[in-house]
């Protein structure tokens, strides 16, 4: 499956969820689906994608909050796996797409091309709901299960190491910033 | 244990009278009584971090849905925190409150502490980040919301150093 053909097939639950993705690849497939004001893309910082996921989702119970992770990410704060797990959030989604590969950086294999079991490690974590989806019809399934359910999700999905031709996203990375948190602001008024 | 629990309670209300109502930590000898105020207390929601980095992405999602939150460390916790309060509070202007326990400084008997102590305040200073020793329990509550205030003015990142002036009785 291709990340890019997942992510369009969720798209219309996507756009109206709190969104956090990592850099690279997956941030510019969303945002080329078409921005949305509550879709955040944090250039930097590996790793720390599924931290701020947790920070969104405690600080907005009411919202549903999903983040678009990486094999290489999520590798680099495994620990990760384990907050969530202990605290989790009944509102965030954790997506995993695992192409084995540091692909925005030229594709260097990571651990999981060699054994590492990202869904593993995510159960024997303690999370309770881990599902496995690799083709786009699971992946639609998996999303959908895990917008309307309550609890912690965790999906972990095998993509090709294939992104997007070019990685420019108009968009200034504070103006995202700003226009995220002035929407989250929005959503809290009553 | 001699780690003040009369400061580490002004510590608490000082931290919840600036508004902060999320605390990401990871246990260190002298914020154990803190810590644990911070589980006792319905209004304050705590996460214990497995590594002080996680506490960054966290405090960066509660403020940007607009909570205030800090991070309760120790100095080796900054260390290990460096390239997410580069790259993700910096970078996108975060108002971090990190309250650090301030290890290896004058009085440390502990030898492992020593070389974290020696190079805290040069490291804050390197960042950019602007900090102050915290020792005297009386003016607590008025420090923090300072800070809090200047965190948020600037967008941020503000330390804090917890000084065994105030939480260690000899």
């Amino acid at each position: 499956m291709l990340r890019e053909e997942a992510l369009r097939a969720v798209y219309p639950r996507l756009k109206d969820q709190v969104v956090v993705t990592i850099m690279g690849a997956v941030a510019v497939e969303l945002y080329n689906l078409g921005h949305q004001p509550n879709f955040f893309y944090l250039e930097h910082g590996m790793g720390l994608a599924s931290s701020m996921g947790l920070g969104l989702a405690v600080s907005l119970p009411k919202e549903k909050v999903t983040v678009l992770d990486g094999d290489g990410s999520v590798l680099m704060n495994l620990g990760s796996l384990s907050t969530l797990a202990r605290y989790r959030p009944p509102n965030l989604t954790h997506w995993i797409f695992d192409n084995e590969s540091l692909l925005s950086v030229g594709g260097f294999p990571t651990a999981t091309g060699a054994g590492t079991d990202l869904a593993g490690i995510a159960e024997k974590a303690g999370a309770e709901h881990v599902v496995i989806a690799d083709t786009v019809e699971a992946a639609e399934r998996a999303f959908a299960e895990a917008s309307e359910r309550d609890g912690l999700s965790i999906i972990v999905s095998k993509v090709d190491a294939v992104g997007p031709t070019s990685f420019t996203m108009d968009i200034n990375l504070l103006v995202n910033r700003f226009q995220f948190s002035d929407h989250l602001n929005g959503l809290r008024s009553p | 244990m001699p780690v003040s629990v009369k400061n580490s309670e002004a510590l608490f209300a000082a931290l919840k009278s600036a508004g902060i109502t999320l605390l990401s930590a990871l246990p260190e000898t002298w914020l154990v009584h803190v810590m644990q105020m911070a589980e006792d207390d319905p209004d304050m929601t705590l996460i214990r971090l497995n590594k002080e980095e996680e506490g960054v992405g966290i405090s960066t999602g509660a403020h940007l849905a607009g909570r205030k939150s800090a991070m309760l460390m120790q100095n080796h916790g900054l260390l290990t925190s460096v390239n997410g309060i580069v790259s993700v509070a910096q970078l996108y202007r975060i108002p971090l409150l990190m309250v650090i326990s301030y290890r290896g400084e004058m009085g440390e008997r502990d030898p492992w502490q020593t070389e974290g102590g020696r190079i805290t305040e040069p490291l804050l200073q390197s960042l950019g980040i602007i900090y102050r020793k915290l020792s005297d329990p009386e003016t607590l509550a008025y420090q923090v919301r300072q800070a809090q205030t200047l965190a948020d003015s600037s967008l941020r990142p503000v330390a804090l150093l917890l000084t065994r002036e105030l939480m260690w009785e000899e």
